[in-house]
């Protein structure tokens, strides 16, 4: 009878908490449910969160909310626009000659000899809470002198009883530029902001040797100047650049340039920490709107308001279209919005997808896999959501990225490369054969831009309509860029010598080879795709795919033939792209950036000519003179600019892609009421199925119970027993 | 080496390419027919076989995995089509792709491929394509497919016309049948000095020795199936297309092969190893055995993963250094799963050279193998003589018992990145990217589908017939052979 | 007996020194120091002297195996592979490509890898043992039949099968799970729920069809027939006699397991996101942080030598007559 009553009761739980409005599958702790967070996920542990070493765009996403650099890009002006952050106001540089003498801003670039920036920020910005900067009631830092005994109870940062702060000084700006050249750091951008920085070379090698001298002592940078970084006063630092560099005001606005201030590099270099995980590169401390809590990169990061952050409003003005959007309702209102953001690990798209739909996540991108779920191209050819989206209440927004996926020729391989015309004839083919448009088709859902050349739209110098197009590929009629037809390519071919896609002389057939790294299921797909593609000249693609290491490798030392690659822009400055193909920048030998090793010396001295010039028609003379030349001798198949889809949730508010800006977090506004209301609604559990599952289950049992019964009963008599043995 | 043959009305000169994986294959059909030799003149080793023969369970078994078999062994002829010569040169080139003879039986299978994903049966494409109409406009459809159903005016002929399809081939495969069975008979009936009718009606009651019934059976399913298959699948996608709009059923014909090639060649490259560490390290005991002891319990303890991914790495980096040696895809991917076999072998030979070296610990003791030493019989004589034969059923046992879990292995090996080459066709790779197929709205469930069925029947008749040869082959079983 | 457990612990040593020689080979044959400061310091902007720099920092810059310019000793010593060797038998395990503290994330990705072992191990044994007496004792039936093969069919459908439909099914369709993800406390079950039951399923079959075997092979022994001959029931026998005398070859067996329990499961975990061991080596595979994949399949080894030990320790237990 009890045990009856134990299934009664089971059977009754079940089917209340069936009937109850929680849902079962909620990832998050139930007392979350109604609070101000911002859900969102990562898909690789960040290696680095240290701003002088962070560069990919997972750690990004985190440092970005974390420190202040002092300028950002505007929220919602479009073309992409700087602003000041910490700083007063966006920095002139002032030239001065050889002599150190100052020059007029209309100075011809040979005279510039320097060019120097005063960077004043603006005072009392406070740093978020840190034990760094803990201070005693007389005044003397409690943690940076930490004995053996006291770090006996440390295990994690809040394992600190005492926190404090500090105000924002240009110290701390200077402090972090001298760590970019840390022996002990590898800054990723210490190489190329040597060729910059004044003196930051020699400062770099000074500190490695004293590092040499003391590797286990503390390296005190305040007390190693550096000429190219230096402070004014409490609130002004200057900067001293080799020569013009147009470009560095965009590095000002990238986490590289964020303060560090001196305590707490000490405090996190004291002996001990680093073995119980505290470092800079895990644990930040910045000034910026949100504080790092919660860093385990096996599970969840959580990003908490910082109380002390600074006076900071919602921008009033917004491009064009943005008010009518709803970007501009919280206009003049104090920033950050959201109280805490949860970052989970996710490392598979299907169940990040997933969780949106249930409303676990406010925001997705989309996988070729539910695009048809998500998007109906409707007659015109434009994107839209499908009915069952709109339903949810789920928005769209696309934003053609900064960025190019190209294939790329080895210019120094004796088949594809070379500057003959039979080569380049060999190259065109190939790019008219490439067929772009199907491949984002196939693979992208559309979501692409064929690219015409190497700056993707939205970057100064891209030119769209019939004089944007390459000539060399495509034809323009009917109003559109149309790829020439393959009859061309194959004409083209055997004036390369490979009629047929056969030696003319030999009769060899001609077999091409591309590296890749792409090993994936999806990517056999697409790499049939692309055999496919040269099988229409009548070429071999042999794919070469290997490991990350091996790819590189090959590259650096000039052993591919045909690759894959892409670039995404660091900053929205057409010389962040061309430099791609910029001789003296070469993979091979120079370990440039150049993978193709191109290098055309007409281009080189229109390149040298452009990077320092403003955004004049003069300099957009000299991008379309290069562009041309780039096209003709065709290095890169120039394959597509991505599109970015984006969706987002109901209660999602102020959002606007911003491709340049990293530190947007704190401009966005969610309803949570509604988001809880929403995944009510979305996720209850379906439990019928469990009880036919139950069912099944006793319908199993009973026919073995029953025979078990029976053979028990036959068993005892000895007769058959017998029979058995 | 150049070939010359007519086939298919064309006179046709290919060059034949043996890949390693062929190569070790055939050494397999070699071996293994030389052992059915060896073992049909030695009555003794005969006797547990033939009561695997007399299993209805193992012989329908043996049937579908002889299906399976041939698919991999036509896979396995590897042939070059020669290319047009250019005008004026003598000189004849064959194409870098390389075909099977299965590949050019399978012939419209392999060309008729897709745009994209279309369900099984279908006329037209699972996911819209935007046309552009003559006026200009664009608008979002699912086109008709190229080769899908392209007979047909409307879809609301398919039914009947796959049901004519089906009706047809399933007459011309009882036909087929029926010969193949009188045959059958008459022979048997001459065996058994009997009457045609009489067998027939003995084969039909299930009275043989043989489990003819069961036999003719599986077969006639087997065929009824396949003739129907044969029938559709040169005028539908029967099992649907895939991404890149490659015919679902053709890969998962192809998938067997690769199934096949890791099932059995990693038991070959491993058993010599296993055979002579093992029982030498019976035999001898000693140093040997403390070394041979040494080096499975180290190969043991390392994470098999792991062992794998290093030497997969290791075999590309090789691979890519002398990119000359393997100059088309198909010997690349070729390389790359006889390496997986190899490393496969390497880390699953300890468990079988533990059981021969326990087992020949034992024969040591046996009074015939003392009597022989003290003989002062060689070494050499008395394993090869004496040990080896009395180990062999451990080794058949663990050959039949390995073959299915390898065949799920290489599944998840791909998942995990270090299984065969992606160009590969394996049921490894189509459940691999069938994670995402599964995620989409409609999902697209064929790919993985069709991999689970296949792979299915597969490993679950290897089991089967695993299972009976064990309880045949095994001493320890004998005294319960009706136990089932 | 302490000296026999002392002889196999030193005997365990070799084995290790082996393991570890092997892995290392095995890494830096794929992976120089160069390539791991260069997957370390990413793909932008990256010059040679970065890459000597990092390898002075993280000890890489010495000699693999040998070193010919050192005094003495010091040819061995002075090598990454002795370095590194040493600090693992310690069990220090150092610190990742990405300057973690190993040891730190193995103990704390242990716990989440357990929680879904030890169930795993715990009711799947449970659930074999009763699935293989039920078949033991309806044997020569069509029960007995049916019963092996649905077994025989369960083993042979792939475990990345069982773990798509189930996910489809349990957490996309009926929405009674979280998809993935995990939590710690009270909270976790839900997330452990699926993959556990996942687990339990996929090794019924094999696990069923192998006790039965063994319940087989001793339900003919003489003193079972006499005990039926006695006159007991069937199930007296079973219970009584079956298992308990089948429970040790079933235990001894499953203690080797047990330790590696530690090492998680690959695939699951990957699949469901726990983060756990399993999914630690294989992000360490696919990352080829040669810190971490050492230290895991060091720890694999001790643990497989530790689950050796103790199935010698268990032979002792339950089999009075093995005395050492």
């Amino acid at each position: 009878m009890t045990q009856l009553g134990f299934w009664i009761a089971l059977i009754a739980t079940v089917v209340f908490a069936g009937c109850a409005r929680t849902p079962w599958n909620d990832p998050y702790p139930a007392s979350d449910r109604a609070a101000n967070i911002l859900y969102t996920a990562f898909q690789e542990r960040p290696k680095h969160l240290d701003p002088a070493v962070s560069y990919s765009s997972n750690e990004v996403i985190l440092t970005g909310q974390i420190y202040e650099p002092p300028l950002q890009y505007s929220y919602l002006a479009r073309p992409y626009r700087l602003e000041p952050l910490t700083a007063e106001r966006v920095p002139r540089p002032h030239y001065l000659d050889r002599q150190g003498r100052p020059l007029p801003s209309d100075a011809p670039d040979a005279q510039v000899a320097y060019s120097v920036y005063y960077i004043h920020i603006k005072p009392g910005i406070r740093y978020q809470p840190h034990p760094a900067f803990a201070r005693d009631a007389a005044g003397h830092f409690l943690y940076q002198h930490l004995t053996p005994a006291q770090l006996a109870r440390i295990h994690r940062l809040s394992d600190f009883p005492e926190t404090g702060t500090k105000e924002l000084t240009a110290a701390d700006y200077v402090y972090e530029i001298k760590r970019l050249a840390s022996p002990t750091l590898d800054s990723p951008i210490l190489g190329l902001m040597s060729q910059h920085i004044v003196g930051l070379a020699q400062y770099a090698k000074r500190l490695a040797a004293a590092y040499a001298r003391a590797p286990h002592a503390f390296l005190d940078l305040r007390r190693y100047p550096l000429t190219g970084a230096k402070t004014i006063d409490r609130y002004t630092y200057r900067i001293e650049l080799y020569g013009k560099y147009p470009q560095f005001k965009y590095w000002l606005a990238m986490p590289f340039f964020a303060p560090v201030p001196w305590a707490v590099d000490h405090f996190y270099a004291q002996p001990g920490m680093a073995n119980r995980n505290l470092t800079l590169d895990w644990f930040p401390v910045g000034t910026g709107p949100y504080m790092l809590t919660v860093n385990d990169p096996n599970r969840r990061m959580v990003l908490v308001r910082n109380p002390n952050f600074h006076w900071e409003t919602y921008p009033i003005q917004g491009a064009p279209g943005d008010a009518k959007a709803g970007l501009l309702k919280d206009a003049g209102r104090r920033l950050p919005f959201v109280d805490k953001v949860v970052f989970s690990l996710e490392k598979e798209q299907i169940p990040y997808w997933n969780k949106f739909l249930q409303g676990y996540y406010d925001a997705s991108g989309i996988g070729p896999d539910n695009f048809d779920q998500a998007i109906r191209v409707g007659a015109n050819g434009e994107a839209g959501l499908t009915p069952a989206m709109r339903k949810r209440g789920i928005r769209l927004q696309k934003s053609v990225q900064t960025s190019i996926m190209y294939m790329g020729f080895n210019m120094l391989d004796p088949v594809v490369g070379g500057y003959s015309q039979r080569a380049r004839d060999l190259r065109q083919a190939i790019s008219i054969a490439i067929n772009y448009e199907a491949y984002i088709a196939i693979f992208l859902n559309g979501r692409g831009i064929p690219a015409q050349g190497p700056i993707p739209p939205g970057i100064f110098g891209h030119v769209s309509g019939p004089q944007g197009i390459d000539p060399y590929v495509y034809d323009w009629a009917d109003g559109r860029a149309q790829r020439k037809p393959i009859a061309e390519a194959r004409r083209l071919l055997a004036e390369a010598g490979y009629p047929g896609g056969r030696d003319a002389k030999t009769g060899k057939p001609l077999l091409l080879y591309l590296d890749t790294v792409a090993t994936g299921p999806s990517d056999a797909a697409r790499l049939d795709w692309l055999r496919a593609q040269f099988r229409k000249l009548d070429i071999q693609l042999v794919v070469r795919a290997t490991d990350y290491n091996r790819f590189q490798d090959k590259m650096r030392k000039g052993h591919d033939q045909i690759f894959e690659w892409g670039w995404n822009a660091d900053y929205p400055d057409p010389e962040n792209f061309l430099f791609l193909l910029y001789g003296p920048n070469r993979e091979v030998g120079k370990n440039g950036e150049n993978a193709a090793n191109y290098e055309n010396p007409e281009y080189d001295r229109l390149f040298e000519a452009m990077r320092d010039m403003d955004d004049t028609p003069a300099r957009q003379a000299i991008i379309d003179r290069m562009v041309r030349i780039a096209q003709r001798d065709a290095p890169w198949v120039w394959g597509f600019y991505p599109v970015q889809y984006t969706l987002y949730h109901s209660w999602y508010h102020n959002a606007k892609l911003n491709l340049m800006a990293n530190n947007t977090l704190k401009y966005l506004r969610i309803d949570p009421r509604a988001r809880e209301r929403a995944r009510d609604r979305w996720n209850r559990p379906r439990i019928w199925p469990l009880g036919v599952l139950a069912g099944l289950l006793v319908a199993g049992i009973l026919p073995v119970a029953v025979s078990y019964r029976r053979k028990e009963r036959r068993v005892a008599r000895p007769s058959e027993r017998e029979g058995q043995a | 080496m150049p070939l010359s043959f007519s086939f298919w009305g064309h006179a046709w000169s290919v060059e034949w390419v043996v890949l390693w994986t062929d190569a070790l294959l055939y050494v397999l059909i070699v071996a293994a027919v030389l052992l059915a030799l060896y073992i049909r003149r030695h009555p003794p080793l005969q006797r547990p076989w033939s009561r695997v023969v007399r299993s209805p369970m193992a012989m329908g078994a043996a049937v579908i995995l002889a299906a399976y078999a041939a698919i991999g062994l036509l896979d396995s002829v590897h042939v070059r089509l020669p290319i047009a010569p250019v005008k004026g040169s003598t000189v004849r080139y064959y194409s870098p792709e390389l075909l099977s003879v299965f590949d050019l039986i399978a012939g419209p299978l392999r060309t008729h491929t897709e745009y994209s994903y279309s369900a099984p049966f279908a006329t037209r494409l699972y996911t819209q394509e935007t046309v552009r109409l003559p006026d200009g406009q664009t608008r979002r459809e699912y086109p008709r497919l190229k080769y899908g159903g392209a007979g047909l005016k409307s879809a609301a002929e398919l039914g009947g016309d796959v049901c004519a399809r089906v009706a047809r081939a399933l007459a011309e495969a009882g036909a087929a049948w029926l010969v193949a069975a009188a045959a059958l008979t008459w022979r048997l009936a001459r065996r058994h000095r009997c009457a045609v009718w009489q067998m027939a009606l003995r084969c039909l009651r299930g009275d043989t020795q043989v489990p003819w019934r069961t036999i003719g059976l599986t077969f006639g399913v087997v065929l009824a199936l396949g003739w129907s298959a044969g029938a559709l699948c040169t005028h539908y996608h029967i099992l649907g297309t895939d991404e890149v709009g490659r015919d679902v059923f053709y890969l998962s014909l192809k998938s067997v092969r690769t199934g096949l090639v890791i099932g059995t060649v990693t038991t070959l490259v491993m058993l010599p190893f296993a055979l002579a560490l093992g029982i030498s390290a019976g035999y001898f005991r000693g140093w040997v055995d403390d070394v041979v002891q040494y080096v499975y319990t180290t190969l043991n303890s390392i994470p098999g993963v792991l062992l794998i991914a290093a030497a997969v790495l290791i075999l590309q980096s090789y691979m890519d250094r002398h990119a000359g040696l393997y100059d088309t895809v198909a010997a690349r991917a070729d390389m790359r799963l006889l390496f997986l076999c190899l490393i496969l072998g390497i880390t699953s030979w300890t468990g079988l050279c533990r059981l021969l070296r326990g087992e020949t610990l034992k024969l040591c003791e046996a009074d015939y193998i003392q009597a022989a030493r003290a003989f002062g019989v060689g070494h050499g004589r008395i394993i090869t003589r004496h040990i080896l034969p009395n180990v062999m059923h451990i080794v058949l046992i663990s050959v039949v018992l390995d073959f299915s879990s390898l065949v799920l292995a290489e599944a998840v090996l791909s998942y995990v990145g270090v299984g065969v080459d992606p160009s590969t066709i394996s049921w490894g790779n189509m459940i691999n990217s069938a994670r995402l197929e599964m995620a989409r709205q409609p999902a697209v469930w064929w790919p993985l589908a069709s991999a689970f069925i296949f792979m299915f029947a597969l490993v679950l008749s290897a089991n089967l017939f695993a299972d009976v040869v064990r309880e045949a082959l095994d001493p320890r079983t004998k005294g319960r052979g009706g136990e089932r | 007996m302490s000296a026999y457990i002392l002889r196999r612990i030193l005997y365990a040593i070799p084995i290790l020194i082996g393991v570890n020689l092997l892995t290392f080979t095995l890494f830096f044959v794929v992976n120089s120091p160069d390539d791991m400061a260069r997957a370390h310091l990413g793909t932008k902007y990256v010059t040679p002297a970065m890459i000597q720099a990092w390898k002075r920092e993280h000890g890489y810059d010495k000699p693999l195996l040998y070193n010919s310019s050192a005094p003495g000793l010091g040819r061995v010593t002075d090598t990454i592979f002795f370095t590194q060797s040493v600090d693992m038998f310690a069990f220090r395990f150092g610190r990742s490509d990405d300057g973690r503290d190993i040891g730190r994330d193995i103990r704390a990705r242990m716990g989440p890898s357990l929680e879904i072992q030890l169930p795993v191990f715990v009711i799947g044994l449970a659930t074999n043992i009763t699935f293989a007496l039920l078949t033991v004792f309806f044997r020569a039936t069509y029960l007995d039949l049916a019963g092996t093969v649905l077994s025989v069919a369960l083993m042979s459908i792939s475990g990345l099968f069982y773990i798509i439909a189930g996910q489809y099914l349990f957490a996309i369709v009926l929405r009674l799970v979280p998809i993935s993800g995990y939590a710690g406390g009270v909270e976790s079950f839900k997330f452990v729920a699926l993959p556990v039951a996942i687990g339990v399923v996929a090794g019924v079959g094999s696990g069923t069809r192998w006790y039965r075997t063994l319940f087989l092979e001793e339900s003919g022994k003489d003193y079972v027939r006499t005990a039926r001959a006695k006159g007991l029931s069937e199930a007296q026998v079973l219970f009584r006699h079956v298992l308990r005398n089948g429970m040790i070859p079933i235990l001894t067996g499953a203690v080797v397991v047990i330790p590696t329990l530690f090492m998680g499961s690959l695939i699951m975990e990957s699949f469901f996101g726990i983060p756990g061991l399993g999914s630690y080596t294989i992000d360490a595979i696919q990352s080829q942080d040669f810190g971490i994949v050492r230290a895991m399949v060091f720890l694999g080894s001790v643990l497989y030598i530790v689950g050796l030990l103790l199935t010698d320790l268990s032979y002792t237990l339950f089999d009075p007559r093995v005395r050492f």
